[in-house]
């Protein structure tokens, strides 16, 4: 099935990731849950290139960001659903 | 698909496999890479393993140093040995321990002698090892004599999502058939760790798990001047998508599929627990990972990468697949398998493994590999502490 824009891993996770070259703003994406082959839609909010990570839902500092269903860091700016998540607004717990 | 229970490849006189049949020429010591890549370049068919190590190193850090030293010599994939060092006592250490298998090898010391000599002494027995081994021909083995390594490198997202998990599928239809199946990278798993212990199948393996795991830990602890923000992830990582260390862990460990580790070995210990999946305590620095897991035994690698590593090892053929479709297009050259169409839906990950366990078995029985015919030949030795 062709068409895909986002994959998310597992249906807890709030984070999806580009799997299409890039994502542009006001993108309307569609995003596959390989955990139970769901569907969903989103609107890109920024330009994301192929592998990043996109928020799939509001998120505030000090929050928890799921991928695999497991905890891979912490936000540390406040994000917007359909915004860019990376190095300049989550950081990992661990040092 | 229904799996090839054979594949062709070399008997050896210890009962293992080879995938390939390399004579080598193996220096000690660093001083000793001049005549062994001498010695190669005059005889055809023999290939030199120079190196940066092996003068003054002490305690488990010569232990290390011969462990990998003997465990390269004793693969399978290698037909014949020549030892070369600057002494002999550290030379006949290596070369009594790698007699054992049953395969001809034999050592030189240079003090003495000279470079000019030794070179000419070296190629008379290299020339002879290269002729014989010539004669061996491949045979049909079990498909059980696979030792299969994994690592994944310059990693991203794509890895994570596809190259990884395609791994984990072929571990997971290769397992049952008893084949050897080993991963490492101990850092890599940062983050991923109490997860990663519980795949320990008994309560012994979970716990020197633990004890691995939090040794490496401590060290890390110890030594950064920081943190390992400037190493883990890589600045490749990071390009690809990768934020922090534990998204990079739990990519990285999709490579086991659903299998259970029945040992954690020492850098470079060849397991001897029977066939199944084993974890190795190794750096995640590619060449040094794999170094250290054909010296565990290792006849056959696979590699999945995000971004492009192009890693080789001069005995143990590195498979290597991404899942990126970029990186598929712009460095094809070291690409062997391409799963990028899992991204678009137009490929499943069943359909991916039994595209990987088909050129895994081609490679098995002699196909050249990307990395192999660029030439690539990293050989690395892991270094544990300073030198005396």
């Amino acid at each position: 099935m062709a068409g895909t824009d986002i994959i998310i891993h597992d249906e807890k996770d709030n984070v999806g990731v580009v799997v299409i070259e890039k994502i542009t703003p006001k993108q309307d994406c569609d995003c596959w849950i390989m955990e139970n082959d769901k569907s969903v839609k989103i609107q890109s909010m920024d330009e994301i290139p192929l592998g990043h990570k996109i928020a799939m839902t509001d998120l505030n500092e000090g929050d928890t960001i799921l991928k695999y269903g497991h905890d891979i860091g912490k936000v540390v700016k406040s994000i917007k659903k359909g915004e860019h998540v990376h190095v300049h607004n989550v950081k990992t717990k661990k040092w | 698909m229904e799996i090839p229970k054979t594949f062709l490849g070399y008997k050896r006189e210890d009962g293992r496999t080879g995938t390939r049949n390399h004579v080598i020429i193996l220096p000690v010591d660093d001083i000793s890479n001049a005549c062994a890549e001498a010695v190669a370049n005059n005889i055809k068919g023999t290939i030199a393993l120079p190196h940066s190590y092996g003068r003054l190193q002490f305690g488990a850090d010569l232990e290390l140093h011969f462990r990998t030293m003997i465990g390269t010599g004793k693969n399978p994939n290698v037909a014949a040995v020549i030892v070369i060092g600057i002494e002999p006592k550290w030379t006949k250490r290596i070369v009594d321990a790698i007699a054992t298998t049953g395969k001809p090898v034999e050592g030189f010391s240079i003090e003495g002698v000279g470079d000019i000599d030794t070179i000419a002494r070296v190629s008379k027995k290299a020339q002879e090892f290269s002729i014989w081994a010539s004669e061996k021909q491949r045979e049909e083995r079990p498909i059980s004599d696979l030792w299969i390594s994994v690592k994944c490198g310059e990693s991203d997202t794509t890895s994570g999502l596809a190259s990884n998990p395609t791994v984990g599928n072929l571990m997971d239809k290769l397992e049952p058939l008893g084949v050897h199946l080993c991963f490492g990278e101990t850092s890599e798993l940062t983050g991923a760790e109490t997860v990663c212990e519980k795949r320990g199948k008994t309560p012994e393996a979970q716990e020197k798990f633990r004890k691995t795991w939090s040794s490496y830990n401590d060290f890390i602890l110890k030594e950064a001047t920081d943190d390992l923000s400037e190493s883990q992830p890589t600045a490749g990582n990071i390009a690809g998508g990768l934020t922090t260390i534990e998204e990079k862990a739990f990519g990285n460990f999709q490579k086991i599929g659903g299998c259970k580790f029945i040992d954690v070995l020492e850098p470079a210990e060849e397991p001897t627990k029977g066939p199944g999946l084993y974890f190795m305590d190794t750096s995640s620095a590619a060449a040094e990972c794999v170094t250290l897991q054909a010296a565990g035994g290792f006849n056959l690698h696979l590699f999945p990468t995000g971004q492009g590593n192009i890693i080789g090892n001069p005995i143990e053929p590195v498979v290597k697949l991404t899942a990126n479709p970029l990186t598929a297009r712009t460095m094809s050259e070291h690409i062997d398998v391409d799963v990028s169409k899992i991204l678009s839906r137009e490929m499943n990950l069943d359909e991916a493994g039994d595209e990987l366990i088909k050129a895994t078995i081609k490679v098995a029985n002699g196909r050249l590999t990307c990395a192999e015919a660029l030439g690539h030949r990293e050989f690395v030795m892991t270094k544990l502490y300073r030198s005396a």
